[in-house]
């Protein structure tokens, strides 16, 4: 039943939100924060209570909580929750970002401000349904749900681009590209269904049945062109290359809160999703597809890099070295050793913590300068107190200096991958370097240089102080000791690569009624 | 008497515009005109749910009262409800005689609820006609309008025409095969194969009943109609008139074995796929809101024809749900364009920048449309998605690609200009705003039904399970 809370308070929250806005501006920030910070702690006490680290490589999943309801029988679609590992980790971030997304647009958002929440709550709330849905439709439902307040978030709250871009084109764009490719993932659970139907005669849409067919009755042509439908999907959240046209877009126009949430959890559903659908579904296949994946992996990595030196809207390099950070994702999951995906998690946590840290500075230097443009800037150091340090401290962590999350995160994944595809790891180091010229590019074209003026600006004051020292310790504490996290997720990341490696099929698991 | 009884709904509903009319010549008084019109809808509707327990039955040769029958009828009686609401608080302001509306709306219904129980081309024929003569004044009813007049004579010239190819297919078909019920057409098509008038025939037929359901390329009058037209006879237009036809296709198909003729199958097929996309693509430069569901409305009844295309498995049961989710859906869009548009003053509002910022104004009744456009769009949390999801299913199912590959595209594209009026609902305003709804629009009936049926939306959005069980069990019959 907790699971069921877990998703249910941030929509509750939400509508008590906009409500509460009849009662003064503060009282929506209020209870949304409230909202957040309960959400989390329960997650956090889950956490506490439960033990994850147990119960490995068994073949079939182990979940720690379940939750089932009949939905709509007619399909045999229910209301399916379970909560492993990985799940929990990812919830437990999105409650901790959603904390940082409502403390973060305490100032900047001053219109409309009950609404705000509701869909900054709603998105939330959507996002640990993505986390917590074990049934396909269930998961498919919450995934398409949660674009919905997204879209608002931008076009309403959003920034008008620099280039004539206006936030509602990137609204829509974000909006078209995910819907759609929802659709194809939407053909390729049906797709999945039927087959099961042919073979049982039964429809349904649970995890583990559909997993049994996936393995024992597909072709293996029709296992592709299904997992192709899941990766596609997939691959333009994450994103991955050639499908990342709506990210920088959605990215420079969203409200630094959307963006904290783009980056820090909506990306990471897509992660999450190819680690709990696409590769257990369609173990063959996807090992099939392995090589493909790498090297649009590796394409990735160079080309967000090397397009975030370029640019001049900070927002918008942040933007693209996020698409070259899922690069290191999209290699470590696919390429399936434990060491790895195990990476893999550490990663995402890592990059969530810097690209929302880096996108919180963004919106603090757009709160006081009134612009985005690094051409505008210069010789911030001295006319800001304490930001210009804690930003080279997240500026550090994003080009993954020892020490901070991200370095652990690549490191197990390049690491993991080495054995397997040497040439691959050897090639994606080398996005290291333009890791570090992107990641000085920001300090010195930002913090350094001659200053364009000299009048000095406000510094941080405790909430901004507060939020930003909490994630760097957060940063520094899973970069130095991350064995906590790496105990939680590993089962289910030992689960992943047992499927994976697996020549013989697994015995279907017993159907609880 | 059983038959009698079974005819109950129809009987009540011609009842009802007899009284109606009475009271107009005896008395002309808006308010007890439009109490009486819905007493008499709801006795019908009442009735029309009762007589399930009579079904199947066969009532003369023309009528039969089974399962999609009593479907159809609910559904029209449903629609035919929300206009007369809607339609009271429109006709509020409109000058001249405001009665005879109601009238109109009566046949029309009583002309849809006779088609979809027709199970003969001679019932086909005049039910199709008693419920489209009244419609040509509807949409011409606030003829002081230009576009209202225009939309009138157009659909009625327009009409004709499509009738005219009805007739002459259905005149074919009865040359070739002697009958005119459509069993013992369907016996005589399968025993004759491929005979090329049978086939023409059957042609024939399906421009007359495309053109009613706006099937491309017999499309060409439906956005003019629909944004000249008076909002509350677009309402009836786009939900009851549609709902009514598509039964009864689906009648035909389902008894004319003839229809999975491989020739006609793949017009079928070809016909889906173009409105889909067609629909969709025009659709999205409009820049007035009735035209934008007209194009809309071609571009479902694309996904519809996918389900009639396939014509096994899930189609009966994706048809029927799919229009349960259309018609609620469209009733509450329209319905918000009435009620902005209410009372009659002039053309209605809705051209888009009609509805700039109307969120800031109108949260409520925003809210209302928000969810309609998101339910169009196919979105989770409303009955839209759960219409889509079985539209895809059937598609896949049958493994026909290239009309789910339509179905996907169309989809993608559509959520362009869906997106476009949300978000102009919630742009700041331009300081701009020529007509509004009544302040009190919520206590109104107009307003009880729309945040009703936005209600309703949500409700089997989020569990369609009630709504599935009833479809699957009236497709049973």
């Amino acid at each position: 039943m907790i699971l069921v809370w877990l998703i249910l308070i941030p929509f509750i929250g939400g509508l008590l939100c906009w409500q509460a806005e009849r009662f003064g501006e503060q009282s929506p920030r209020w209870i949304a924060l409230g909202t957040m910070l309960l959400e989390l702690a329960l997650v956090l006490g889950v956490w506490w209570h439960g033990d994850y680290g147990l119960n490995a490589a068994q073949g079939a999943s182990d979940w720690a909580l379940e939750w089932r309801a009949d939905w709509i029988p007619r399909f045999g679609i229910e209301v399916h929750l379970a909560l492993d590992g990985l799940s929990l980790i990812m919830i437990a971030l999105t409650g901790l970002l959603g904390v940082l997304a409502v403390v973060c647009s305490w100032h900047e958002i001053s219109r409309r401000i009950g609404f705000f929440h509701l869909n900054l709550l709603w998105i939330l709330g959507g996002v640990v349904g993505v986390f917590l849905a074990i049934d396909l439709f269930l998961f498919f439902f919450f995934w398409e749900m949660m674009l919905v307040p997204m879209y608002f978030l931008i076009a309403l709250w959003g920034h008008s681009g620099s280039t004539g871009n206006t936030r509602i084109q990137a609204a829509t764009k974000f909006f078209i590209y995910t819907q759609a490719s929802g659709l194809l993932m939407l053909v390729a659970i049906l797709g999945l269904v039927f087959a099961h139907h042919a073979a049982t005669g039964e429809y349904s849409f649970s995890y583990e049945a559909l997993r049994h067919t996936a393995q024992n009755e597909l072709s293996p042509q029709m296992a592709w062109w299904l997992m192709l439908g899941f990766f596609v999907a997939f691959a333009v959240k994450m994103p991955v290359v050639p499908l990342h046209g709506w990210l920088p877009d959605a990215h420079a126009q969203a409200p630094t809160a959307g963006s904290v949430d783009l980056a820090g959890i909506l990306l990471k559903t897509a992660a999450y999703g190819m680690l709990r659908f696409a590769l257990p579904l369609f173990p063959e296949a996807s090992q099939a597809f392995a090589p493909i994946a790498m090297g649009l992996g590796v394409l990735g990595i160079f080309y967000g890099a090397i397009l975030a030196c370029g640019q001049h809207d900070l927002k918008r390099l942040v933007a693209y070295s996020s698409i070259s950070h899922m690069g290191f994702v999209l290699i470590g999951i696919y390429s399936s050793t434990e060491l790895a995906l195990q990476g893999v998690v550490i990663l995402m946590v890592a990059h969530a913590f810097s690209a929302s840290g880096l996108f919180i500075i963004s919106g603090q230097l757009y709160e006081r300068l009134h612009t985005r443009d690094m051409r505008l800037m210069g010789g911030l150091w001295g006319r800001i107190k304490g930001l210009p340090g804690i930003a080279l401290c997240f500026v550090a962590a994003s080009m993954g200096l020892p020490g901070t999350a991200n370095f652990v995160g690549e490191f197990l994944v390049l690491f993991g991958s080495f054995d397997a595809w040497p040439w691959v790891v050897v090639v994606a180091s080398g996005g290291f370097v333009l890791a570090a010229i992107y990641s000085l590019f920001i300090m010195q074209r930002v913090y350094f240089g001659p200053a364009k003026e000299e009048t000095p600006l406000g510094g941080l004051d405790g909430r901004e102080t507060v939020m930003m020292l909490g994630l760097l310790v957060l940063v520094l504490w899973v970069g130095l000791y991350p064995g906590p996290l790496l105990d939680t997720s590993q089962a289910a990341m030992q689960n992943v690569e047992h499927i994976m490696t697996l020549e013989e099929t697994p015995a279907m698991p017993e159907e609880t009624p | 008497m059983t038959p009698l009884l079974a005819l109950s709904p129809l009987i009540l509903v011609c009842a009802t515009a007899i009284v109606v009319m009475l009271t107009i010549a005896w008395r002309r008084h808006h308010d007890l005109t439009a109490t009486l019109t819905v007493i008499g809808l709801n006795l019908a509707l009442v009735a029309q749910i009762l007589v399930w327990w009579l079904a199947p039955l066969d009532v003369t040769p023309l009528m039969r009262v089974d399962g999609l029958s009593i479907f159809g009828g609910v559904l029209i009686l449903v629609a035919t409800l929300a206009c007369a609401t809607l339609g009271h608080a429109y006709l509020e302001g409109a000058r001249g005689p405001r009665e005879e509306y109601y009238l109109l709306l009566l046949c029309a219904a009583a002309g849809g609820i006779a088609l979809v129980s027709s199970r003969h081309l001679a019932s086909l024929f005049f039910s199709l006609e008693l419920l489209s003569m009244p419609l040509y004044g509807m949409l011409a009813y606030t003829y002081r309008e230009r576009g209202a007049l225009e939309a009138g004579v157009k659909y009625m010239v327009l009409s004709a025409a499509a009738s005219a190819f009805l007739l002459f297919g259905m005149a074919l078909l009865y040359a070739r095969t002697g009958h005119l019920d459509f069993a013992g057409l369907g016996g005589a098509l399968a025993s004759a194969g491929g005979d090329g008038w049978l086939l023409a025939g059957m042609g024939l037929m399906v421009v007359g009943l495309g053109f009613k359901l706006s099937i491309v390329p017999f499309h060409l009058w439906t956005p003019d109609v629909y944004e000249g037209s008076p909002a509350p006879a677009a309402t009836f237009l786009a939900s009851a008139s549609k709902v009514a036809v598509l039964v009864v296709l689906l009648r035909l198909l389902q008894s004319a074995p003839a229809a999975q003729d491989a020739w006609l199958h793949s017009l079928l097929a070809v016909l889906a796929f173009v409105t889909m996309l067609a629909g969709n693509l025009l659709a999205l430069m409009q820049q007035d809101l009735k035209r934008l569901l007209g194009y809309s409305s071609i571009a479902h009844f694309g996904y519809l024809l996918v389900a009639l295309v396939i014509n096994e498995g899930l189609a009966v049961e994706t048809a029927g749900l799919y229009l349960v989710t259309y018609v609620l859906t469209t009733l509450g869009a329209f319905g918000v364009v009435t009620l902005l548009s209410s009372p009659y003053g002039g053309a209605d509002a809705s051209r888009l920048h009609h509805y700039r910022g109307l969120f800031w104004r109108r949260p409520y009744l925003t809210a209302v449309l928000t969810v309609m456009m998101l339910s169009l769009a196919g979105i989770p949390l409303t009955a839209g998605f759960i219409g889509k999801f079985y539209i895809v299913a059937v598609g896949v199912e049958a493994s026909r690609w290239w009309l789910v590959g339509a179905v996907v595209a169309g989809s993608a594209i559509g959520l362009y200009y869906y997106l476009r009026v949300m978000v102009t609902l919630f742009l700041p305003e331009p300081g701009m705003q020529r007509r509004d709804a009544t302040t009190d629009w919520a206590q109104r009936a107009g307003g009880v039904v729309v945040l009703a049926l936005a209600a309703l939306v949500v409700l089997l959005g989020v569990y369609p399970a009630p709504m599935i069980e009833w479809v699957r069990l009236m497709a049973a019959t």
